[in-house]
């Protein structure tokens, strides 16, 4: 197999590409399809290192600088290695009004972390969200696909317990 | 294979609310209990959207006789499975209590929350499996496209919206047949209907709701624009936040393609519609119809100038109609019922209902839906139960980072678009954050221009640059650092802003300043000359502690909750704050067992 500039890949680059070709064949060249490759590339890999998105750029047919002002433009999107578990805290208008600082407060502490920032054991990266959308909970964290509501900052230790 | 009868249905809310509240522990736990008694041949569970009552959630509804009932955890079911199935007895312990008169209401239409509330987007949310496309049929899903491809002209179609008055529930509120027509005059080879479901203002959870709740509403509601506007392919642009949404929906377009109710020649009227589901990025302002458009297309979310308007020139250049997903959910009533029929709810010049989600200090959080002109009293109080206890209104704030706050004074105000127009603040989306004494109008203020300043894709100057300043002089002023002459400055900076900048992100983003700076002046004032926060919750502002020696029983808990150790003293006698250490954080007043401390 080819890639970027017609080198021959070694085995275990072969191997470590496989599963971006598996998805990339599933789409059209087309730029409109570049998002939907970039979440499920990022799905797969945890991140989107260089090497991966400058493989996407050159199946895709786009330039590097495009995908990049692309990845950097959506917050969903990531450079660098995360947890294996993502805490979500929510900082909307509702939980803001219900105390969701203080919780965010206590996860920090809990976790030793600032929100953008990943455990040192890829345990846990922290972000904080603009609403998770189940406002009638607040203050609500969102832990991998799983949501936390009525919080209070005495029961996150508890909570986080469960993901170490 | 014969469909069994079961003699009871339950419906198990799995919305969002509900699921975190314990639903699905709860689900297999009813399943066990059914199994075991052998029950599951009589007894059918069904997973349902939600019924707008997430604060009392997981929410049980046992049909035929409708008992609702709500907060009901893995631990109650075999009393619930023993009583009520097997027995015929309701549990009373898991019935609503109304909170003023704290009385056991067993049925679904007798409780406050639903009383006042006229559904008719959310009318199946909540009663129906939204995962099951048979059960929206039933009540009558998919007639209204039927009717009108077999027997309405796209302009009649068109016309029966633009008569029934309704306007767009995505925050802008433009006539929604008017967009149609333009959309449908506009000459082209090929057209395109978006839906958007980015909903991105924090604070709210309609468009989640209803996608969740009765995907297939808004699917028909798309296929009847496509028709009346002549496009043969749709979009529905969903958060990535939204996970359940955008299962549901995929399971919705796929059942409706098993159907023929979405593809070729639908209904034997030659016309044909087909429907794509593209998923955010995470990118607040891609709700905005132009840059939602360039997302699509895989670029940067970015807006740009209009006009061209999307119904000239939209998707890939080609004529667009781009509308809210709660919009959608309007049009499969009216076209059923008629024009007539739906322009009679609602006030002169906006009709038909309005979805809210009611969150923050209130009692009945949740999702309500209201005709247009219910007043705010009958929706905070009647509908959400009022205010916690103890708790003083101050405001409520309407349309998210776009919109502002609407004070006591203007409780008997009916809600429609103008009239909140006239008071400062906007209908937006919908959310509805309740706050209370407690609540600092500066604060606020600089928690949305936080939000919109980290949300501005930075295209024009105003936006970039203006509502960063903005922001700096906010966070000086809750840092106790404010000066005179900042308050001229932010509504200087604002109004240029709202004037000058590309798109409705920027044009709006001063709209919680100067909403709070109308009505809350004072604070600002109190905040920049007397370096107080009346509401005590700016931390560089707020006073220390103190404990009431009357009041203390020595119990030491406070002292033990103090993140600081600012507290000391004697067990058993009595303990006092250390101004020099203390950060104000209140650990120990909500700790204290006799209330004796309080902010100095
Ligand atoms: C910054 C910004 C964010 C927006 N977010 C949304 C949104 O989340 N959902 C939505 O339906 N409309 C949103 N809009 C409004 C859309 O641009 C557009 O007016 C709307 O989708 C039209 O649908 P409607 O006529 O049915 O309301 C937003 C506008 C701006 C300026
Ligand atoms: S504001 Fe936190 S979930 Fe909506």
């Amino acid at each position: 197999m080819e890639c970027c500039g017609g080198n021959k890949l070694t085995e275990k680059q072969e191997k470590y590409y496989a599963p971006l070709q598996k998805i990339l064949a599933r789409y059209e060249k087309k730029e409109r399809y570049l998002i939907p490759v970039l979440q499920e590339a990022q799905e797969e890999y945890g991140y989107l290192p260089e090497e991966i998105l400058t493989n996407i750029a050159s199946s895709l047919d786009l330039s590097l600088s495009q995908v990049y002002g692309v990845v950097t433009f959506y917050t969903q999107f990531h450079q660098e290695p995360r947890g294996k578990n993502i805490v979500r805290v929510c900082m909307g208008t509702a939980c803001h009004v219900r105390g969701g600082d203080k919780v965010l407060t206590a996860i920090k502490d809990e976790l030793g972390i600032e929100s953008g920032e990943t455990t040192k054991d890829l345990n846990f990266t922290l972000e904080t969200v603009a609403c998770i959308g189940a406002c009638g909970l607040a203050p609500v964290i969102m832990i991998n696909d799983s949501t936390h509501g009525r919080l209070t900052p005495e029961k996150v230790p508890e909570i986080l317990s469960e993901f170490k | 294979m014969k469909d069994i009868i079961y003699r009871s249905h339950i419906l198990i809310c799995t919305g969002t609310g509900c699921t975190s509240s314990g639903a699905k522990k709860m689900r297999i736990a009813l399943e066990d209990e059914l199994a075991e008694r052998n029950l599951n041949k009589e007894v059918k569970i069904i997973e349902t959207g939600c019924h707008g009552f997430c604060e009392k959630g997981p929410i049980v509804v046992v049909y035929p006789e409708g008992v609702f009932y709500c907060e009901v955890k893995s631990e109650d079911i075999p009393e619930l499975v023993e009583e009520h199935l097997l027995k015929g007895r309701i549990v009373e312990r898991l019935l609503f209590k109304e909170p003023v008169t704290e009385e056991n209401i067993p049925s679904y239409h007798d409780i406050q929350f639903y009383k006042k509330q006229e559904r008719i987007v959310l009318s199946n949310c909540g009663k129906i499996d939204p995962e099951n496309i048979d059960e929206y049929i039933a009540l009558g899903g998919y007639e209204a496209v039927g009717k009108a491809l077999s027997s309405m002209s796209q302009k009649d179609v068109i016309a029966e919206v633009k008569n029934s008055g309704l306007r767009g529930r995505g925050g802008g509120g433009f006539p929604t047949g008017l967009k149609w027509q333009f959309a449908h005059e506009a000459v082209s080879n090929k057209k395109y209907v978006i839906c958007n479901a980015d909903e991105g203002d924090p604070g709210a959870f309609m468009d989640r709701s209803l996608l969740e709740g009765d995907p297939h509403r808004v699917i028909e509601g798309m296929i009847i624009a496509g028709y009346a506007i002549g496009a043969d392919e749709g979009y529905l642009y969903v958060r990535a936040e939204y996970p359940l949404a955008i299962k549901r929906l995929e399971k919705a377009i796929s059942q409706a393609e098993d159907y023929g109710l979405l593809g070729d020649d639908l209904f034997s009227s030659g016309y044909n519609f087909k429907l794509h589901i593209k998923k955010g990025a995470g990118a607040f302002v891609c709700g905005e119809e132009t840059a939602l458009m360039a997302s699509i297309e895989g670029k940067r979310g970015m807006p740009r100038p209009r006009p061209p308007y999307p119904a000239n020139s939209g998707l890939w250049g080609k004529p667009t109609n781009i509308n809210n997903v709660e919009t959608y959910g309007n049009i499969p009533y009216i076209i059923k019922n008629g024009a007539e029929e739906y322009s009679k709810i609602g006030t002169e010049n906006s009709k038909g209902t309005k979805v809210f989600a009611l969150t923050g200090k209130i009692n009945n959080t949740g999702l309500v839906e209201v005709p247009m002109g219910t007043t705010l009293r009958e929706v905070i109080y009647d509908i959400g139960g009022g205010l916690g206890e103890g708790m003083k209104y101050k405001a409520v704030q309407t349309g998210g980072p776009s919109g502002g706050c609407i004070t006591s004074e203007h409780l008997d105000l009916p809600i429609d678009y103008d009239s909140l127009l006239g008071v400062g603040a906007m209908m937006g989306s919908g959310g509805m954050v309740v706050m209370d004494d407690g609540t600092c109008m500066v604060d606020v203020a600089r928690f949305f221009l936080n939000f919109t300043q980290s949300e501005s894709c930075g295209k024009c100057t105003p936006c970039r640059e203006g509502t960063k300043r903005m922001l700096e002089i906010l966070e000086r002023i809750c840092e106790g650092e404010g000066e005179d002459g900042d308050i001229a400055l932010l509504e200087d900076l604002a109004h240029h802003i709202k004037d000058t900048a590309l798109c409705g992100l920027g044009q709006t983003a001063p709209n919680p300043v100067l909403s709070t700076l109308k009505y809350f002046r004072h604070e600002y004032e109190a905040h920049i000359f007397d370096h107080k926060c009346p509401a005590g919750v700016c931390k560089d502002l707020a006073s220390a502690y103190l404990i009431d020696k009357e009041t203390c029983v020595g119990c030491s808990i406070c002292a033990k909750a103090c993140p600081v150790d600012a507290i000391t003293g004697t067990p058993k006698e009595s303990y006092q704050i250390d101004d020099d250490i203390c950060i104000s954080c209140g650990v120990c007043a909500s700790k204290c067992p006799v209330s004796a401390i309080s902010q100095g």
